[in-house]
């Protein structure tokens, strides 16, 4: 076991590795960075001042090293936009993006979930048709317009709600709702699907053999076997959620990651465009890397694999 | 059974023949899912024949008629239906337009990525060993990165560099979305090789390149076809999504998210008409390739018929 | 025709029909027999005949919403168990019927301890908890698994195919219940373990007094191990009877089919001798005698009308014509 969650500490580390590289390279895909930052009629100096600021006049490999030696220590280098250290202003950031954040995915998973097991359970019914119609349309629906829709009705044109900023529980909730509508959707299809499965499975029949009340069918045998295909994505999950917020905050203005995130890249501000890629992805890991850990507790058959 | 002779069998034959080939045909066009192909209509007919459907001039502003209502509301001008913007364009000609942009992106984006995603998928899973594992390296680093995040990243890098049109945001559909096709085709790949033909075909001197190409490819299709229909709609959503946040489509041209982010600065004026269109066009269209995909899934997978048969076997 | 000496399940007439898109099947379309207490009753046929969805109507647990008993009785010392609502019913499984399921593997819940699953038994019998543990214990050591105290925090997929099939029949049995369903328990076992298996099966269907209907497609095992036979076939019942009578007086031409299809030690021909023809398909059943296209000896009337159950020799019935003529 212990060779397990060695093994699966170490993939984590490597695909970090490969996250670094690749927002490296796609950073620079735009070409050399002074001379589309600096004004146009920019002279040589000022631009080799640019360079060398950012330690852009050394080598690629060289520029990875430092990049990557720097990331370890938290120094992120400097905000070309904002000129100020990036790690200062993501970490001013990050409080925000998780009040959102959580409340967005513990909704999410809690009303997915749920749905899920009830329009399972009553297969056919009306329930079951208004799920699974809410779950087709919630992952049709694009964040960014559903976000713009709600501002539409209950701020402009309702006035109930305030249409921008972060405060109290007033702020929270369209956000909220924007963001957790796709995640509900993906879940309530994922646990319908894999509790329907379940449900027709033998084991299930031979509890009810037994002579079990249906609900010790349900929620003895069926829902752990039915959550695991759950849990398995938890990881990815957090990754859709993440670009989910960066629509959200955005339309609703909430100082948050994600909006940083887009106007960073607009900007082309490298350093923190990095940076934040780096940590989103590093949460995501470690997400996995919990849910690894996890399954050892739920499903016997990994501790023997 | 006893009638006129031989003619009247003869020609009641055939009469009977006539029956069941219409009957067939009708059986045959009642089973096509009409829902979603409904859905993806206004996608692939305006963006295939745009410039001919226009009611109006998309690009010429009227600052006369800017901000009407639709229609059928007060102040509505039936020669604008859906109303016009905020320049004065008439909202419906403007969305016509708006879909060749995210259709050329969509179908190339689909394309390329599944290319990308088939070929890296049918090698992992067919090499095995050392190759399989660095390929898998390499999907889990790109799922542990928001996909946005990444389309956004290459799709600006790459406008700042001069690549023009809709060609960045293509790039950046392939770079970020070939991930489930990989994974997919790796996992039939993998039980493939395992059944009996692949074997026989070793056994008969193919190399490895023939068999990859004449007998896993051809088992991989039906979940392809599956996949790529339903990723049409991610595709529309992620270039909807990249117009939205400014590098996406670029004015002058338009797509239907281009054409909700420009509505935002006017949303306190009440102007709901602008956004709305545009995202019910987006969802449908969405929605549409995600229940294609469904029923596609389930007309080609042999094992739902099979599973078919065994209720009735059992 | 279902008889006296008080049977313990006597099914009258069961019909079971599947609601599908592609139509209705008829899975058992008027299926009759009997088990008395303490007997061993054979359900034999082809793969798809039906037989194992009768046994799910009994314990009414066919897959919801597609099947449903359309008609006919099951009644269990004298109780209809068509007609009786699903609380009762949960009253009766595992405690007053219970079944042996085919595939162990997939009966037993992957994520759960053999020992806790096998407690769960007891539990609905109320016992106490601290008499629970021995309980579980003793049924396993009944079915003869070995170093059961340290088995019984190991998980199913630890257990061998016999093992798994064993913690199955020591679930069945740990309620005592009247009657034992043993759906082809021996079909995913190796050839060598299946034999021991149904040893044990017959040892504790002895010990305990149970009446156990045993479903097969092995006509082997049912002369091994059952007191009665029920051929079944297309969804009907062809032929019933004592093991003795139908294995060496065949009545129903399908039986004879099948007698003659097993191989036996030092025969002279070599070719194996294979009914012509295919069962047919439930959802699309031929006119009259489901049998007849496939009978050498169909007759006229065969095509038309379904034979009735015609006693033969006061042991049980055959449904065919050619006895029909006799009799009368």
């Amino acid at each position: 076991m212990r060779r397990y969650i060695l093994t699966r500490i170490l993939l984590g580390v490597i695909t970090l590795i490969g996250v670094s590289i690749i927002v490296f390279v796609a950073a620079r895909l735009s070409g050399d960075v002074a001379r589309l930052m600096a004004p146009a009629n920019a002279s040589q100096e000022v631009l080799e001042a640019f360079r060398a600021k950012y330690g852009l006049d050394q080598p690629i490999p060289i520029q990875y090293f430092i990049f990557v030696r720097d990331a370890l220590r938290g120094d992120f280098g400097t905000s070309i936009a904002f000129n100020r250290p990036v790690m200062e202003i993501v970490m001013g950031r990050i409080p925000a993006t998780m009040e959102l954040g959580f409340a967005s995915f513990i909704l999410g998973n809690l009303l997915g979930i749920l749905l899920g097991i009830v329009s399972a359970i009553k297969r056919g019914t009306w329930l079951d048709w208004g799920s699974t119609t809410f779950s087709l349309f919630g992952q049709a629906i694009p964040g960014f317009w559903l976000a713009i829709m709600l501002m539409l009705i209950f701020s402009v044109t309702l006035h109930w709600l305030p249409t921008s900023g972060i405060g109290g529980i007033k702020h929270l909730i369209l956000p909220v709702i924007a963001t957790s509508w796709f995640t509900t959707a993906f879940v309530l299809r994922v646990t319908r699907s894999s509790m329907l499965d379940v449900l027709d499975s033998e084991y299930v029949k031979l509890a009810r053999l037994k002579g079990n009340s249906e609900y010790k069918v349900i929620f003895k045998h069926a829902l752990r076997n039915a959550l695991i295909p759950v849990v398995t994505m938890a990881g990815m999950q957090l990754a859709m959620l993440i670009g989910g917020l960066a629509f959200t905050e955005t339309v609703f203005s909430w100082p948050g990651i994600g909006i940083l995130m887009v106007t960073s890249i607009n900007a082309l501000d490298y350093p923190m465009i990095q940076a934040i890629t780096l940590i989103v992805s590093a949460s995501v890991v470690l997400i996995n890397l919990f849910v690894d850990l996890l399954f050892v507790v739920i499903d016997p058959r990994i501790k023997y694999e | 059974m006893k009638s006129g002779g031989v003619k009247t069998e003869i020609s009641r034959g055939s009469l009977n023949r006539y029956r069941i080939e219409v009957a067939r045909i009708g059986q045959w066009l009642t089973r096509l899912p009409f829902i979603p192909i409904i859905c993806l209509l206004p996608l692939f007919v305006f963006g295939i024949f745009g410039p001919l459907l226009y009611l109006h001039d998309p690009h010429a502003p009227n600052l006369l008629i800017a901000m009407q209502s639709p229609a059928w509301m007060a102040g509505g001008n039936w020669a604008y239906p859906l109303g016009t913007d905020q320049v004065g364009r008439d909202l419906l000609t403007r969305l016509i337009e708006g879909a060749r942009s995210s259709l050329i992106v969509a179908i190339f984006g689909v394309l390329f990525s599944g290319l990308l995603g088939i070929f890296l998928g049918i090698l992992a899973g067919f090499a095995g060993g050392k190759t399989d594992n660095f390929i898998m390296r390499i999907v889990d680093t790109f799922m542990a990165i928001p996909q946005i995040f990444l389309m956004l990243i290459i799709a600006a890098a790459l406008r700042r560099a001069g690549i023009l049109g809709l060609t960045p945001i293509i790039i950046a559909i392939a770079i970020s979305m070939w991930v489930p096709y990989a994974r997919m085709v790796r996992g039939e790949t993998l039980s493939l090789k395992q059944r009996e033909f692949v074997a026989l075909a070793r056994v008969t001197g193919c190399s490895s390149r023939r068999i990859m190409l004449k007998h896993i490819f051809p088992g991989v299709i039906n979940i392809i076809v599956v996949m790529a229909t339903t990723q049409l709609g991610g595709a529309i959503m992620a270039e909807a999504g990249m117009s939205f946040l400014g590098v996406g489509v670029q004015p002058p041209n338009t797509a239907w998210g281009l054409m909700i982010s420009e509505s935002n600065k006017y949303i306190t004026s009440g102007a709901w008409w602008i956004p709305t269109f545009a995202g019910i066009l987006i969802t449908i269209t969405i929605l549409g390739s995600n229940l294609l995909g469904d029923w596609l899934r389930d007309a080609l997978d042999p094992r739902t018929r099979q599973a078919m048969k065994k209720i009735k076997r059992n | 025709m279902n008889n006296p000496d008080k049977p313990l399940l006597s099914v009258e007439n069961l019909k079971t029909y599947f609601y599908t898109n592609a139509g209705i099947v008829k899975a058992v379309d008027g299926v009759s027999f009997y088990v008395r207490p303490g007997e061993a009753l054979g359900l034999a046929g082809e793969s798809g005949c039906g037989k194992s969805i009768t046994c799910h109507s009994i314990l009414r647990l066919l897959p919801k919403p597609a099947g449903r008993i359309v008609s006919g009785k099951i009644l269990f010392e004298g109780v209809d168990l068509v007609t009786q609502p699903e609380s009762r019913m949960r009253q009766w499984r595992g405690k007053e019927i219970s079944m042996i399921l085919q595939d162990p593997l997939m009966a037993l819940n992957p994520v759960y301890t053999i020992g806790n699953q096998v407690a769960e038994s007891f539990q609905l019998d109320k016992v106490a908890r601290k008499s629970l543990q021995q309980k579980v214990i003793d049924v396993l050591k009944s079915v003869k698994i070995p170093s059961v105290e340290e088995r019984l925090n190991t998980y199913p997929f630890q257990f061998s195919g016999g093992m798994r099939q064993r913690t199955c029949a020591a679930i069945a049995i740990s309620r005592y219940p009247k009657l034992l369903i043993a759906d082809e328990p021996t079909t995913s076992l190796d050839v060598t373990i299946q034999d021991q298996f149904i040893k044990l099966l017959k040892e504790i269907q002895q010990r305990h007094h149970m009446a156990l209907i045993l479903v097969t497609h092995d006509l082997g095992l049912v002369a091994e191990s059952c007191d009665r036979v029920a051929i079944m076939y297309a969804g009907r019942i062809v032929e019933t009877g004592s093991v003795l009578r139908v294995f060496e007086n065949p009545a129903h031409p399908y039986t004879r089919a099948l007698m003659q299809a097993i191989p036996r030690l030092g025969q002279k021909n070599k070719r194996l001798f294979q009914i012509e023809g295919e069962p047919p398909n439930p959802a699309n059943l031929p006119p009259g005698c489901y049998f007849h296209p496939r009978c050498h000896q169909a007759m006229e009337h065969c095509k038309q009308e379904y034979p009735p159950e015609i006693p033969i020799q006061g042991d049980g019935y055959a449904a065919c014509w050619r006895y029909h003529k006799e009799e009368a």
